[in-house]
């Protein structure tokens, strides 16, 4: 984990290494100055007011220097530690971030957006406070704790066993405590999860909340997680409170043997006693090894929470992408052919059912082709193997007559435009969410595509027209409208083969039938294929596939199928009853309209 | 909730004072004793702590000097024997005073733990109450995100403040000012060079401290935009991947991921100068000090304290202990300094708080009751407690005293309604309607017509600016709204089901409902199929959002939630939209089985769910443009045939 994640430290390893340097420098500093001013002191109490100026200010001098320097050491390692942290992050969002964005679909479906999102946030932020724990207070900590020490024995052996002894004893102390809460804060974050859990859904369902007059349901359900959480928290709070006595416990213990020890040494050695300045010094000693040993505590529980949330940064970093272009990949797609030879899939290599099995399909350029099927039938995992969203298990797909594996994926991508069923547009102004399409598209050229996709006529009724801002998930365009424009940018392409994977379910029919026919007429050597769950998007393509189950069921135009598929008959009718009789007649009226007003409107345009 | 408004600096101290009494007062009212407690055990812990400087003093003045002697100035050493009963004294005293003190340690750690995860718990528990009482228009117009991050951030950041912060703070001021009256009990001349220092020391903490937690703070807001990027990036990497944007959205990413890399290295070094600086000029107060008891001593200054003139000049044990106390002081001060960046977040978290709790609850002034009745041959209504499938409006009438009842039958009328989100801009105008108990009344009209406004006023999640609404002519106003919304069912397109069983879920439809019911409400809705073939039927769990069922799965779910509630009038929003046309032929059955007796209302995008209504309402901009039966308006040939013909589109 540590390797992986040390990757990205790059351009940032100066800083991450001046920030220990530099601290080092400040401890040395600081655990030199209280020698000092032991030596001072012991020359004030040797001279007393015979003391002279001069004296005064060498050491003076010495003690201003030193902690002059100190304060830059410790400024500086605080400036290159925050600068290497922050620089750390950086470049792990970075990595992670390009990583996914080389993930295939089957990659992106093994973690859910919210889950990376947390990674690319909550998790970095932790490692980020870690690293720079580690490059500044867990090199300072042990480094104060060792200068420390030797400073006191060099002033006096005896006492300094006082420290020896105490040190294992509080250092095991923090040790256990962590260990014991570590368990109890990852059953807390998991109980934090359930109750924020309870707010979200509490909040997004409030409609129902309030309809139903759960108010007080709802009270209680929240009461309950809240309590769990403070209970496991309490505990865990409580353990760690243990902390700050222990530590006083040991500071004060180590004062008392101090003065004690330093009294009794006096006594049995009176040739050299023990002077008031090293009692001084001592103490001083006392209470920085026993905050540093307070601190490294601290690090670690930082460690031990970053610890996770590096596991988990480095599970993204470490996904390969399987799909990737060949070397001497093909970049150019011929025409719009495509065939699927005994091609079987599943999503998981050790999934029990296949979700594809032995499809064989040929579809010629420029042909319309319609999907039909119910939920679970396969549909849109057809249609992904073409642009090699995904690759398949068994078998292989050809477009223009070559294996979409040899083909450079954006080549193939660009030139199979597929606009998917969960379709996304972005913050952004619609002129900039269809140059998704084509980079340097021109405005006739985006006039064009939406014209084609039937999102002309709305798009100029708003009054920033092509400018018009959508917002974050296309949430104040209508699903209808939303479509249209998924559409237009897929067309954006000039693609050989469109993929509409179910793309105009918010589409009202006579539009849908609009697209279709400008489809017809405006790019007829492109191949189309259709998802639907309206037999009224694809019978009047040139063949319609029935699916069910991950198999084609048949293959056949609309006559055909309406004859001998007892699946498309069920469909068919289904759809159709409601409207049987009131509409039998009315259709042949309404048809007549329709057509009318359609060639008005276009003779408008 | 997390945009702030520009204040004046001074306005805004005043706002932060307030926010923190408050915040004292409410932790008061739950833990009084265990505060005031918890603060005389701070206060003693840290007298205590200082107090070992004085010990200090003791040794060495009153032992270890006297055993040493000073040969230059003639002083002979004194025995063992004269000095040992002053030693057993002080050790035995340093002892009592450190257990004392280790005893109220351990007491106020302990309780601050319990106080703080206690005080949070009530923090939450009344926030989630109160927002339970908050109109619908709060929820409209907070995003979801902003009001979850009150939960889970500044409760947070308030955990942070009352555990750690205020007891450190409360700490280093009776610490700090103990060592004043100590400095003071020995030198006065070291006391104004301490002060001097810590002056100093108070200014730069205030100065990066200040600039620490404003880049603290500027740090979350730049986090906030990137994930919010991030966020929207995740969501939409297939499409990213289809259009090959790879790049593009790198670039994207760079850019703000830069900005979050700079906002987070000036908060940081921020933060980390904040204490070396702190703590090396405490090593400068300390330097100087020693070099002022240098000048002192070489100027046979005479010492002046609290006891007046001293006889003689500063003696090295007061130099000592006043080394040290100045140490513990910038100590102190270190300590206090490093609480600034959480004391801004938490006052900022619960300033947040405050004002979740402040929002002003929905009022509800209504006084007719939804009760249980028995209603015999001649139409006697009677209250009961059991559920007898009828009910009734308890009307008490303030005037005389007496109450009556009236059958709910589920007769609603709006007449002449106007209604505007906000008062400026009405989007309902002079809407009348007339459903007569067991009619089924649809909307249509294009996204904005007004036809989901209309049912949210029916169950007042908004009240109305102008008309009336009248339910088995009471006007709804007078109805109590838990009781209201009590008597109406509603299937809404988004779902919400809750984390818990399928059983669980259906049963939030009515809390008391047997296995049974729940399951006979499912089978009308046609979900009990699909539930048995899920291998642990009614048990199975949802989670994240019931992401283990189909869209459609969900909406009927939410139907048969609905139809265990069993109520009288029922609102179906989109109920059945993303249900695929071959499934919507079966649940359309269900629906009619759960439409029939009851009073409808239904919004629907396809025309066939509808065209079996006594009524349909034909919505353009908030008016009714068309109202009569499928067949009536078929034959006016206006705007509900060109929809139903396909030459219109809804959005």
């Amino acid at each position: 984990m540590v390797k992986t994640l040390s990757k990205s430290i790059r351009e940032y390893k100066t800083p991450s290494v001046l920030s220990p340097v530099f601290v080092s420098l400040e401890v040395v500093l600081e655990c030199l100055m209280p020698l000092v001013i032991m030596a001072f002191l012991e020359e004030i109490q040797k001279q007393q007011s015979s003391i002279s100026m001069a004296t005064i200010g060498y050491y003076g001098g010495i003690l201003i220097g030193m902690a002059l320097l100190s304060l830059a050491f410790g400024m500086l390692s605080g400036r290159f530690a925050a600068k290497a942290s922050a620089g750390f992050a950086k470049n792990l969002r970075k990595d992670m971030y390009y990583a996914i964005q080389d993930y295939s679909f089957a990659n992106i479906d093994k973690f859910s957006t919210s889950s990376l999102v947390t990674r690319l946030t909550t998790d970095v932020t932790n490692v980020q406070m870690a690293f720079m724990m580690i490059i500044r207070v867990a090199i300072r900590c042990p480094l104060m704790l060792i200068f420390s020490l030797v400073m006191a024995f060099t002033v006096n052996v005896t006492i300094s066993f006082v420290f020896l002894a105490l040190i294992p004893v509080l250092a095991a102390g923090l040790v256990i405590i962590i260990l014991k809460t570590h368990p109890i804060f990852d059953r807390v974050f998991k109980k934090y999860d359930n109750m924020n859990r309870s707010v979200r859904e509490d909040i997004k369902g409030i409609r129902v909340v309030k309809a139903f007059v759960r108010e007080g349901h709802e009270e209680k359900k929240f009461e309950k997680a809240s309590d769990e959480v403070c209970k496991d928290f309490t505990l865990g709070e409580r353990i760690m409170a243990v902390n700050q006595p222990a530590m006083q416990f040991c500071i004060w213990l180590s004062f008392l043997l101090i003065f004690l020890l330093g009294a009794l040494l006096t006594r049995n050695n009176i040739e050299d006693p023990v002077q008031q300045a090293d009692i001084t010094v001592l103490i001083m000693y006392a209470s920085q090894i026993l905050s540093a040993i307070m601190q490294l505590s601290m690090v670690l529980v930082l460690i031990i929470i970053a610890r996770t949330s590096g596991e988990r940064i480095v599970q993204v970093l470490s996904e390969k992408s399987n799909i990737l272009s060949p070397e001497n990949a093909v970049k150019e797609v011929k025409d719009g052919d495509i065939v699927f030879e005994n091609v079987n899939f599943k999503y998981a290599a050790n999934a029990e059912r296949f979700a594809l099995s032995g499809v064989n399909l040929h579809i010629r350029a420029g042909e319309t082709i319609g999907i039909l099927g119910g939920t679970g039938a396969s549909k849109s995992t057809l249609v992904n193997l073409i642009p090699r969203l995904y690759d398949v298990t068994e078998g292989a797909v050809y477009v223009g007559g070559v294996n979409v594996k040899d083909y450079d994926l954006e080549a193939l991508r660009n030139k199979v435009a597929m606009v998917l069923q969960k379709n996304v547009l972005f913050s952004g102004t619609i002129k900039e969410n269809l140059r998704w399409g084509k980079k340097d598209a021109t405005d006739e050229e985006i006039e064009r595509v939406c014209r084609l996709a039937c999102a002309d006529d709305f798009i100029q009724g708003f009054p920033d027209k092509y400018d018009t801002y959508i917002e974050q998930g296309g949430t104040n365009v209508s699903g209808g409208q939303k479509q249209r424009l998924c559409i237009a940018r897929a067309l954006l392409k000039d693609p050989k083969v469109l993929i509409l994977d179910d793309s105009t379910s918010a589409v009202d029919t006579k539009t849908d039938s609009m697209i279709r026919r400008s489809f017809r007429d405006e790019i007829p050597s492109v191949t189309k294929i259709i998802i639907a769950q309206r037999v009224s998007s694809v019978q009047d393509a040139d063949r319609i596939i029935v699916m069910d189950g991950g198999k084609i069921d048949a293959i056949g135009t609309h006559e055909e199928l309406l004859a001998t598929n007892a699946i498309y008959q069920e469909v068919y009718y289904s759809q159709n009853k409601a409207t049987e009789q009131s509409a039998a007649q009315a259709a042949a009226t309404a048809e007549n309209k329709v057509e009318n007003q359609e060639e008005g409107g276009e003779a408008n345009e | 909730m997390s945009k702030q408004q520009a204040q004046p600096q001074g306005k805004k101290k005043l706002q932060t004072f307030k926010v923190l009494g408050r915040l004292l007062g409410y932790l008061f009212h739950y833990y009084r004793w265990r505060m005031i407690s918890v603060f005389v055990c701070i206060a003693i812990t840290a007298v205590a702590g200082i107090s070992s400087t004085f010990f200090m003093g003791q040794v060495l003045e009153r032992v270890i000097t006297p055993l040493v002697g000073n040969p230059a100035q003639g002083v002979a050493p004194v025995p063992w024997e004269a000095v040992s009963g002053d030693l057993t004294v002080i050790i035995v005293t340093m002892a009592a005073v450190y257990l004392l003190a280790l005893a109220a340690s351990v007491y106020h750690n302990q309780t601050m733990a319990i106080v703080t995860q206690g005080f949070l718990k009530h923090v939450r528990n009344d926030m989630f109450d109160h927002m339970q009482d908050l109109p619908i228009r709060f929820f409209d117009t907070h995003t979801h995100g902003d009001i979850m991050s009150v939960y889970t951030n500044d409760t947070d950041a308030l955990r942070q403040l009352i555990s750690m912060s205020i007891p450190q703070v409360f700490y280093s001021i009776i610490a700090a000012g103990a060592l004043l009256v100590y400095m003071f009990m020995y030198s006065l001349w070291l006391l104004l060079v301490v002060i001097a220092g810590v002056l100093l020391m108070a200014f730069v903490a205030k100065f990066v401290g200040g600039r620490s937690a404003r880049q603290f703070v500027r740090q979350q807001a730049v986090t906030g935009k990137a994930e919010g990027f991030i966020e929207e990036m995740m969501g939409g990497q297939k499409v990213i991947k289809v259009f090959c944007h790879e790049e593009e959205s790198k670039k994207g990413f760079d850019k703000i991921n830069d900005e979050l890399c700079d906002a987070s290295d000036r908060a940081n070094t921020y933060g980390n100068i904040l204490m070396p600086a702190v703590m090396n000029i405490g090593h400068f107060v300390f330097v100087i000090t020693a070099i002022v008891a240098g000048i002192l001593v070489n100027l046979e200054v005479h010492n002046l304290s609290i006891t007046g003139w001293s006889a003689g000049i500063i003696s090295t044990t007061v130099i000592a202990m006043f080394l040290n106390m100045s140490r513990q002081f910038s100590l102190n001060i270190g300590q206090v300094s490093m609480q600034i960046n959480s004391i801004v977040m938490g006052l900022a978290g619960a300033e947040r708080i405050f004002k979740l709790l402040d929002e002003k609850p929905e009022d509800d002034n209504g006084y007719v009751k939804l009760v249980n009745a028995k209603i015999d041959e001649n139409g006697n209504i009677t209250e009961t407690e059991e559920r007898t499938g009828k009910w009734a409006w308890r009307h008490p009438h303030q005037a005389d005293g007496t109450v009556t009842y009236t059958e709910l039958k589920g007769d609603i009328r709006l007449v002449d309604v106007d209604f505007g989100y906000v008062p400026e801009k009405i989007v309902l105008h002079d809407v009348s309607i007339y459903a007569k108990p067991g009619q089924k009344i649809a909307f249509v009209g294009s996204t904005g017509a007004g036809k989901t406004t209309i049912t949210n006023l029916l169950n007042r999640f908004y009240d109305i600016a102008d008309g009336k609404i009248r339910y088995d002519g009471i006007n709804i106003n007078k109805i109590k709204k838990s009781d209201l919304r009590r008597s109406m069912g509603i299937v809404l397109q988004d779902t919400n089901l809750f984390t818990g069983t399928i059983m669980e879920n259906i049963r939030y439809g009515r809390l008391d409902a047997t296995d049974e019911e729940c399951i006979a409400a499912a089978k009308l809705a046609n979900a009990h199929d699909f539930i048995t073939r899920l291998p642990e039927g009614y048990n199975t769990v949802l989670r994240h959002e019931a992401s283990n069922l189909s869209q459609g799965q969900r909406q009927l779910l939410s139907i048969a939630r609905a139809a265990v509630a069993d109520p009288p009038v029922m609102i179906l929003d989109e109920a059945t939209s993303s249900i695929d046309t071959r499934t919507e032929a079966l649940v359309q059955k269900g629906m009619d089985a759960l439409m029939k007796g009851r009073t409808v209302f239904v919004i629907a995008h396809r025309l066939s769910t509808i065209q079996n209504s006594d009524a349909i309402m034909v919505l353009d901009h908030g008016r009714i443009i068309e109202r009569g039966n499928h067949e009536q308006l078929i034959a006016q040939k206006g705007v509900y045939y060109q929809l139903y013909t396909g030459a219109f589109e809804l959005e």
